[in-house]
């Protein structure tokens, strides 16, 4: 495979260290391009979270003796109406925070140019937590944050932080992993799916992880888990081949210290970020050097679009469903915070129903890729939004212009149409309707 | 709130070898499914599987709970089924309350359990452990799954397979070929010139990069695919997802919802005469690491709430009494509770298979609750035993080609 030319490699610079090119950003080179996203000064292009109240305390689930009372009737059998509307309302508000939050969330991805929007979204996709199970907008916002804090910088930090996050530790089932009862949710997936990778851990490991973990708990009024003592399991530990009164800071540490950490983190990074073919051993070698002692996250992202591979057309990512759609949004000049509510609600329905809503992986494991979003069904979704995302745009460059397909490449950033596209296009008088054809085909759903 | 987002499956995302899609090696074959619709309709004589994937590792013990068991009382204490709570399946066993719908189709013998169903050293990660099951492969991973080397295996054959999902799970994922996926809502696009380009974006393009081409594909088997489905499906309003606490404990590990809408197009495409053979559904949520009970009572309430009706439905139809579900789980969970009123992961567990061409009753042997692996279960039948039985019985596939060479079977399971 062939190397990409120099626009184009600003054009994959923007998809992959950001949300795609705005109108005129493909017209800066490669090194000014790459100095902005990596830019450490202040995102002008931000705005406050959104005010979320803290979680309504309400009455802990019976659990136990009492739920074994659950007969062939139904648990909810004595709830009265009361409860049941009181219910269906607190659902209700939960629901509207977070539809608030990943409003708020999509609109940072289309403003902002930057690298760190773009890797709190993959650490998202990484430490895939969901508010399905964690039911909480304020403590997916404090994620949220950390991962903002730290999308650029140490890996040592970001775990460290992550293993005590609140939200992680409801999805995990930590509340319920205390001294003499470990759960092993949380460490497993730790190991796992976070630093280590499969196979470089035993069940020992996970289960004496599962020890270090005791102690951590999410109380239902705080965004933040607090260290209780008396649930800490303060005994002997031997986790990864050393022994110790372990905690949770010398789990990670001990992960992280293994060799084979810095390498699926990368690699991690690398199928996001640059290609699903996994990097040479020489790149690895160089990515690790660049990772370093610190564990540098933003010294391997220099050091991945300085790898020949960036440049090779070979090296093409089917964008995921956010991708594409906050990357239309960014050429198209909308701000999701300026809709009306009405098509806020069909974005985020669409978003759904392409498989990816912000905040909602599927499992811990994150999401899929490559051809899984090449279904027929996301086929039907992703038009729909198109249409109706292009609507809302101001598209007036578009109405009289004699060269209407050249105009959208260049409106979407698109490197160049395939005479296949050319063709399908060449019918389409409407701006709207042609905006949205060209969004669905193929050199715009994946990121050449 | 959601229904889609929850349904696909996690090597995809890379994060273990059995990446199925990952390397993007599938094809959606549409325009043979297309002709095959024309010239030769599923015939009322064609097997139908439909295979149900529990996310998250069901609990098997307190699925068919060996309730009279001291044993199993003893390591639950506050998880145990009592005998008078079960309903009763003979042999010491009962379902779980929740399963009443299938009691009855154990009654009428339209049900069959297999018990202790596992594989040899059990792996206790959810991703490697599905993967393990969708690919039929426990030794090394493949990137293709036991359903796609079916399809691969069918060739020029208009042998076909569905998934009711927006993304594909990899048992459906084959080497050149790979299943359709179907939204439960349906496929419907726009009328005018706005359909027409879209439509012309599916032709390929010469010299096109892979990924490119793969996108085209996609739009081009999106086309056949409403033609051939899209009659067939309702559109029918979304529901609202009860979110509650109880119900979402255990979803850390992926999984579908609203498996009754799932079942629901299904049985419409059987019933239409798509020719397709195999279908995959899903239902997440069993990873019930804690406060176990309330909430997986209450996931077996749905299974038993969505296949009852379909496998009612189903009887009355020729078509429809071709079908046969199976039903399974990545693995069981430990025979002793931990501490927070949940179990942690396991190894082997119950599979069901149902339909009118099942012979009913108990299949495999009841693995001991005091013989025991590192305080988990022995297995006692071989997965793969399951899939042989099928493809064969059901699919009419040599089923050692697709299953490696693999002797074992399921003996009586089918009435063939």
């Amino acid at each position: 495979m062939g190397e990409i030319s120099e626009r184009s490699a600003v054009r994959r610079l923007c998809d992959r260290l950001g949300f795609g090119p705005a109108p005129g950003e493909l017209d800066a080179g490669f090194e000014a391009t790459l100095a902005r996203r990596l830019s450490t000064a202040a995102d002008a292009a931000t705005t406050p979270p959104p005010v979320l109240t803290p979680p309504q305390p309400t009455k802990a689930p019976r659990k136990g003796a009492k739920q074994k009372g659950a007969d062939e009737n139904g648990a909810d059998q004595d709830k009265t109406a009361a409860d049941r509307a009181a219910k269906k309302a607190a659902n209700k508000a939960r629901a509207a925070q977070e539809a608030k939050l990943i409003g708020w969330w999509l609109d940072r991805m289309v403003a902002s140019d930057r690298a760190t929007e773009r890797l709190t979204w993959f650490w998202h996709g990484h430490f895939a937590t969901s508010n399905q199970k964690v039911r909480s907008a304020p403590l997916m916002l404090a994620q949220n944050q950390t991962f903002r804090t730290h999308a650029r910088g140490s890996f040592t930090d970001l775990a460290q932080a992550l293993v005590v996050d609140a939200a992680m530790i409801r999805w995990l089932d930590g509340n319920d992993n205390r001294e003499g009862s470990p759960n092993e949710n949380l460490a497993r997936e730790f190991l796992e799916l976070f630093t280590l990778g499969i196979g470089h851990y035993s069940e020992v490991d996970v289960f004496e992880g599962a020890r270090a973990l005791t102690g951590w708990t999410v109380r239902r009024t705080s965004a933040k888990a607090v260290f209780v003592p008396a649930r800490h399991d303060s005994g002997d530990k031997t986790i990864l081949g050393k022994s110790g009164e372990f905690g949770a800071k010398e789990f990670v540490d001990l992960a992280l210290a293994k060799p084979e950490s810095a390498e699926f983190v990368i690699g991690r990074l690398w199928f996001r970020l640059v290609s699903s073919t996994p990097p040479s051993a020489e790149t690895v070698r160089r990515l690790v050097a660049a990772y370093g002692s610190k564990r540098d996250i933003g010294a391997v992202l220099k050091a991945m679009v300085a790898e020949a591979a960036f440049r090779d057309s070979a090296s093409a990512l089917v964008k995921q469903p956010v991708e594409w759609a906050v990357g239309l949004m960014r050429a198209l000049g909308i701000q999701p915070a300026k809709l009306d509510d009405k098509t806020r609600v069909m974005l985020l329905a669409a978003l759904r129903g392409m498989g990816q809503l912000p905040l909602r992986p599927p499992s811990v494991g994150g999401w899929p890729s490559g051809a899984s979003w090449l279904t027929t069904s996301a086929g039907v979704t992703r038009l729909r939004l198109a249409q109706l995302l292009a609507r809302k745009a101001e598209l007036g460059q578009l109405q009289k212009s004699s060269a209407r397909v050249d105009g959208v490449r260049v409106l979407l950033g698109v490197d160049a149409w395939s005479s296949r596209t050319k063709d399908a296009l060449a019918g389409l008088t409407d701006p709207a309707q042609l905006t949205a054809v060209a969004a669905c085909a193929p050199e715009y759903v994946v990121s050449g | 709130m959601d229904n889609l987002t929850r349904r696909r499956f996690l090597t995809m995302s890379g994060v273990t070898a059995a990446g199925a899609l990952a390397v993007g090696a599938t094809q959606v074959s549409w325009s043979d499914l297309m002709s095959a619709a024309v010239q030769n309709p599923l015939s009322s004589e064609d097997s139908v599987l439909v295979v149900v994937t529990l996310y998250g590792g069901n609990d098997g013990l307190n699925t068919v709970v060996p309730a009279a068991d001291p044993a199993y009382q003893k390591a639950r204490p506050d998880l145990a089924y009592e005998a008078n709570e079960v309903l009763d399946l003979g042999e010491g066993l009962g379902f779980n309350p929740g399963l009443k719908g299938l009691k009855g189709f154990w009654d009428d013998k339209s049900l069959a359990i297999v018990r202790g169903v596992g594989y040899p050293e059990p792996d206790r990660s959810h991703f490697r452990s599905m993967a393990i099951w969708q690919t039929a492969s426990p030794k090394t991973p493949v990137p293709t799954g036991w359903l796609g080397r079916w399809l691969d295996a069918a060739g020029a054959d208009p042998l076909h397979a569905v998934s009711v999902e927006p993304t594909l799970p990899p048992l459906l994922a084959g080497a050149t070929t790979a299943a359709a996926s179907l939204p439960v809502r349906g496929l419907k696009l726009p009328a005018g010139k706005v359909g027409t380009a879209f439509a012309a974006l599916g032709q390929p393009s010469s010299g096109e990069e892979h990924w490119q081409a793969q996108a085209a594909k996609s739009l081009q088997d999106l086309q056949n695919a409403v033609k051939v489905l899209g009659g067939a499906v309702h559109d029918q309003p979304e529901k609202e997802d009860d979110e509650d606490e109880q119900r979402t404990k255990g979803a850390s590990a992926g999984g579908g919802s609203q498996l009754g809408a799932q079942l629901e197009l299904v049985a419409g495409l059987v019933e239409a005469g798509v020719p397709t053979r195999a279908y995959s559904v899903s239902l997440g949520g069993f990873d019930t690491h804690a406060d176990e009970r309330g909430t997986q009572q209450r996931l077996l309430t749905e299974l038993d709430g969505a296949l009852t009706p379909f496998v009612q439905r189903l009887r009355k139809s020729d078509r429809g009494r071709q079908v046969i579900v199976v039903v399974y789980s990545e693995f069981g969970r430990r025979v002793s509770a931990n501490g927070s009123d949940g179990t942690d992961h396991g190894t082997a567990g119950p599979l069901f298979v149902i339909g009118d061409k099942v012979q009913g009753g108990f299949y495999g042997e009841q693995p001991s609750l005091t013989d025991l692996s590192n305080g988990d279960l022995k297995a006692t039948t071989d997965f793969r035993d399951v899939y042989a039985t099928v493809l064969r019985d059901v699919l009419d596939a040599d089923a050692g080609q697709i299953l490696d060479g693999h002797k074992g079977s399921v003996d009586g399971l089918l009435k063939v």
